[in-house]
């Protein structure tokens, strides 16, 4: 992804900027500009107001990657779930600080500030949202 | 006490309340054992975690650095204290291991919590003082009236070369401050320096792992800075030891500061709280931030701390701090508390470890 893309991203991306419709209510992330909810009325076009996702949701469905994804190497085998958000949203994101057997749909869950990716050893580092359980583990260590 | 009246002071000489506003901090889920370390080493990994006090440490995953790190202990001082990022006037972020050379941790944080583009941002550094600079900062900028709220960030992800023996110590993890005038949960009353130029460890531009002056590290260095700052600021507050409920040092491993705090006459008791690298190793910058973080977790109300940071090459923060009521007003169950992560993680092998920390050369990696 080109650096200006990104950037161009990064208010959805660092903080779950999302947009709400002012007619029905419904949130969308990533954020749109008309609600196709509301599109028999065209009205509402323009009328969707920015929001910002309180980052807390639960695993809506999940699967557990194995063959990595170019930059993910170091962190097989990884959950890629989706995540309903609490205003109503789903979307696509990495679990993170949860084995993957202890994944469960239902699961409540929190967003993560992380690295995506970085481009190679000298180039721009990506950051934004993943997702990690909400109570954190009680993982006893000796 | 001869050239101590201009150095900073606070408190007596402005008659402002400034304090810590909010507080959150971020420790990563994984963990290594000095034991696992000497392991690979063919070194008695027992017998140095004994020699440090160190129990284990903890290891950043793969996708944390110290900008997450910040973000997200900042994140948490935000939902404790209830405070609109919008408001900040700075951030700053102390660490030794910001990602980039050039271009700022502070930047990105500040991002990140919705604090731009009102805000003036900068990295600070001073090896592991970075953070306690910064709060200095924020308490000039506050008291000054020039921000309502600032932000003052030690965080890092240092690492040792393998085998040497800050491998068995350097770890992840941070600390943030939100520093301002009002709902102060803990005033800070005072803050004294003492800094002079002492070559005790050091990393060069686009060297991977820092060096260090051996031995030289102890007395010069640390233990001098510390325990000269710790007299200045009970000089300058008229205050002893006794007069203190909790210390908290910086805490290189678990052996210092417990020294420093003998050498200055602190009882156990007094560190019980400030004292957390055992368990999580030295987050450098974060270090005596989480320490602080952790007497905060537990404190009560009008209960007075000391705090004495140490960064090398060299020089050493300390504050006098009081709590006040509001920290009973304060939700302290937001975000993880310290003991938390003190008691629980996730051990790793050395193995597991040198994948995370970049040690193994992949594919394409020169
Ligand atoms: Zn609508």
């Amino acid at each position: 992804m080109s650096v200006a893309r990104f950037w161009r991203e990064t208010l959805r991306r660092y903080n779950l900027g999302g947009s709400k419709c002012t007619e029905c209510g419904k949130v969308y992330f990533p954020p749109r500009s008309v609600c196709p909810h509301c599109t028999t009325h065209r009205k509402t076009m323009g009328r969707l107001e920015p929001v910002q996702l309180s980052g807390e949701g639960e695993v809506f469905s999940y699967s557990v990657v194995h063959e990595a994804a170019d930059g993910f190497e170091m962190q097989v085998p990884y959950v890629l779930a989706l995540v309903r958000m609490k205003e109503g949203p789903i979307l696509t994101a990495q679990l993170v600080d949860v084995d993957p057997k202890d994944v469960a749909i239902g699961m409540p869950v929190k967003a993560a500030f992380r690295k995506l990716k970085a481009e190679g050893a000298g180039g721009v580092i990506h950051y934004g949202y993943k997702f990690a359980p909400v109570l954190s583990p009680t993982e006893k260590v000796g | 006490m001869s050239g101590g009246l201009s150095a900073p002071t606070l408190g007596k000489h402005s008659g402002e309340t400034v304090g810590i506003v909010s507080y959150g901090t971020y420790i990563p889920r994984f963990r290594i054992t000095p034991d696992e370390i000497g392991r690979v080493w063919g070194a008695d990994g027992v017998g140095m975690g004994k020699n440090l006090n160190i129990v284990r440490k903890s290891v950043p995953a793969p996708d944390e650095d110290t900008i997450t790190i910040s973000t997200e202990a900042l994140r948490v001082a935000i939902a404790r204290g209830g405070v609109d990022p919008k408001d900040f006037g700075a951030v700053y972020v102390g660490s030794e291991s910001h990602p980039y050379a050039v271009k700022p941790t502070a930047t990105v944080v500040a991002q990140a919590v919705g604090s731009t583009p009102d805000i003036t941002a900068a990295d600070f550094e001073f090896a592991c003082k970075a953070g306690t600079a910064a709060i200095q900062t924020c308490i000039g900028l506050v008291a000054s009236g020039m921000v309502r709220y600032g932000v003052a960030i030690g965080s890092d992800t240092s690492q040792g070369a393998p085998g040497d023996a800050l491998e068995y110590s350097a770890s992840a993890g941070g600390a943030a401050y939100i520093i301002g005038r009002e709902n102060v949960i803990a005033r800070i009353d005072g803050t004294a320096s003492f800094t002079t130029d002492t070559p005790d460890f050091w990393r060069r531009e686009g060297q991977r792992y820092p060096t260090h002056a051996g031995r030289f590290t102890g007395e010069p260095a640390y233990f001098r800075h510390v325990t000269e700052c710790a007299k200045r600021i009970m000089h300058r507050m008229s205050t002893k030891p006794e007069d203190y409920q909790h210390v908290v040092f910086h805490q290189p491993n678990g052996k210092f500061p417990q020294r420093a705090g003998k050498l200055l006459g602190f009882s156990e008791e007094q560190m019980k709280y400030g004292l957390v690298t055992p368990w999580i190793g030295n987050t450098y910058s974060g270090a005596a931030l989480i320490g602080l973080a952790n007497v905060l977790d537990h404190a009560r109300p009008s209960e007075r701390v000391l705090v004495v940071g140490y960064g090398s090459g060299a020089g050493s923060d300390a504050f006098d701090i009081t709590v006040t009521d509001a920290i009973t007003q304060l939700d302290r169950s937001v975000g993880t508390p310290v003991e938390h992560s003190l008691q629980n993680g996730v051990n790793l092998t050395y193995a597991v470890y040198a994948k995370f920390r970049g040690k193994i050369r992949l594919p394409g990696e020169d």
